[in-house]
């Protein structure tokens, strides 16, 4: 059974149509990336999916289960998680705090006004593990706000990643790095895929990135469908071509 | 254990042993015990709506409201129901805990000056029953013709009524459970979720919690601890009146609370201490006290804008 079925999706802004009447459908342990040019829709798609925004028409179903109206923390606690294209972290609470909470919130424990000693252990654990996966040890204990842009996206996936999500949707990860941190982030969700079998769609600007990683490619135009494929398909398109050199091309 | 653990240790020892030493040394340093006890039960309501300001990110400008329920609440059940300090407490923290338990849900949804405006009118309502329920509230003229009683605790009576300092320390051990309970809060997985939409509330609700609700528990929880320190108030005074209850009673709780410093635990009660001092000093002096401590206030702000508490932990740090 497909994770995620996404049938028909449109989103109207007043007389925009920000997302006409989009369907996507994602296999377990498949990475699908959403590429696109500026004002192509893939965020707006993306803030459907994961709740931000209701959509006009069209529904979604994840795992099984009719999502299209549930509250973003209950897609959450469906198993959906995300990260923003604008890195959303807790700035003045430390990394290791920045993961504490998305744990303890995956573990039932978010209205315990009280931890048992074995829940602590446990807890403890779990970050630590998700300090070492995302090469952030040494820096566990400093404010987030403080680290380079490359760490705080790489605290954001971790952040994640500490939901235990079966579908993880990132928004250009690698958005405003540089060449090395790019290829970290780009190694990580890679280990993530490949080694943690993790589900995971991103939309991404970087086409290196795209291409390195994608099992399958669905590109967007002006809140349109216009093609899906492997990469090598998408490469050979016309019309994404021509959507992305303009119609001189 | 590290400096800032240790800190953070030295400081809370300080805060106590000056606390419950305050009956002894206030009186060296011009002070009466009155002031004191002033001090605890307003830095327990300044520090109640720092639970929701300082840890949430919740701007309430209505906890009057709460604050003088709680004290109506006390000084009506003792006045005409039983002639009991204890039942006072339990019934005006109830009456407190309960409006904002089912006002709750209707502001929760409101965010920065929506929610403070939303939060005046609410206490308003409660100034204005007040007010003009003559007969039962007393209205303008207050509350009158009712005195805390004596506590029976069984094997023994505490005469908090004529004895002030174990009037003192009754307050006191009440302030002890209430802070306790909200440090307590603030360091379990629940207070962390608090602190979470404080810091990013986009980021709290797509880590799966869900905002709205996880709000409304924090404000039941601060306006059941400002109805604690409501109902202490009326016992304080033996009396109360609607200016308990008006939203510039609210806005005194906020003054104190960014005064002390609202990212600290104990920064609203050194700033109730401030407040309590320079509202006792200069009240003698001239009519219009209030302008002198707005004047503090708005310097405070430009120059501390983490408050006095802030200015001071940066310091050490």
């Amino acid at each position: 059974m497909s994770l995620l079925q996404v049938k028909n999706v449109s989103k109207h802004f007043g007389s925009l149509i920000a997302v006409n009447d989009i369907s996507m459908t994602v296999e377990p342990g498949e990475l699908r990336a959403i590429i696109g040019p500026n004002g192509a829709g893939k965020t707006t798609f993306f803030n459907l999916i994961t709740g931000f925004f209701t959509p006009t028409s069209g529904s979604i179903v994840f795992d099984g289960q009719d999502v299209t109206h549930l509250l973003p923390a209950r897609r959450v606690w469906c198993g959906m998680a995300r990260t923003f294209q604008v890195t959303e972290i807790f700035p003045e609470l430390t990394v290791r705090e920045n993961l504490r909470i998305p744990v303890e919130v995956a573990s039932g424990l978010r209205l315990r006004a009280w931890l048992s000693q074995a829940d602590d252990v446990k807890i403890r654990e779990r970050v630590t593990e998700l300090l070492a996966m995302g090469s952030l040890t040494d820096k566990a204990e400093r404010p987030v706000g403080e680290l380079s842009h490359g760490d705080q996206r790489a605290t954001e996936i971790m952040m994640a990643l500490a939901l235990k999500p079966r579908l993880l949707l990132l928004d250009e990860p690698t958005a405003g790095m540089g060449d090395q941190e790019t290829y970290d982030i780009t190694q990580l969700i890679r280990r993530l895929h490949k080694d943690g079998k993790l589900t995971i769609v991103l939309i991404e600007h970087d086409m290196r990135v795209v291409f390195h990683l994608a099992d399958r490619i669905m590109v967007l135009d002006q809140g349109k469908f216009l093609a899906e494929g492997t990469p090598p398909e998408i490469a050979a398109n016309k019309a994404v071509q021509t959507a992305y050199l303009g119609q001189a091309a | 254990m590290n400096a800032s653990a240790l800190n953070k240790n030295a400081a809370n020892a300080l805060v106590w042993v000056l606390l419950l030493a305050m009956p002894f040394w206030l009186p060296f340093v011009g002070g009466y015990i009155e002031l004191g006890e002033r001090v605890v039960v307003l830095g327990l309501a300044a520090m109640s709506v720092n639970f929701l300001l300082g840890y949430t990110g919740v701007l309430s400008f209505g906890h009057a409201a709460y604050f003088g329920l709680g004290a109506y609440g006390a000084g009506m059940t003792i006045r005409y129901l039983v002639p009991s300090t204890g039942a006072g407490l339990v019934v005006g923290i109830l009456a407190g805990t309960l409006a904002g338990a089912i006002i709750g849900p209707l502001i929760i949804r409101l965010r920065g000056v929506y929610f403070a405006m939303v939060t005046i009118a609410f206490g308003q309502v409660f100034y204005f029953i007040a007010f003009r329920w003559n007969n039962v509230t007393g209205g303008d003229d207050g509350l009158l013709g009712w005195t805390r009683m004596p506590l029976n605790l069984g094997f023994t009576t505490v005469d908090i009524l004529h004895n002030p300092r174990a009037f003192y320390y009754f307050i006191l051990v009440i302030f002890a459970i209430s802070v306790g309970a909200m440090a307590w809060i603030l360091r379990s997985p629940f207070g962390r979720t608090l602190i979470a939409i404080r810091e990013n509330e986009r980021r709290a609700r797509f880590l799966g919690i869900p905002v709205d609700r996880h709000i409304w528990i924090s404000w039941v929880i601060s306006c059941c601890f400002v109805s604690v320190a409501g109902a202490l108030y009326a016992l304080l005074n033996n009396f109360v009146d609607p200016r308990a209850l008006y939203w510039t009673q609210s806005g005194d709780f906020v003054i104190m609370a960014v005064l002390g410093g609202m990212r600290s635990f104990w920064g609203p009660l050194l700033g109730a201490a401030i407040f309590v001092l320079l509202q006792d000093y200069l009240s003698s002096q001239t009519q219009n006290w209030m302008s002198f401590v707005g004047l503090f206030f708005v310097l405070v702000v430009l120059f501390f804008p983490r408050g006095i508490l802030g200015a001071i932990r940066r310091k050490v740090a």
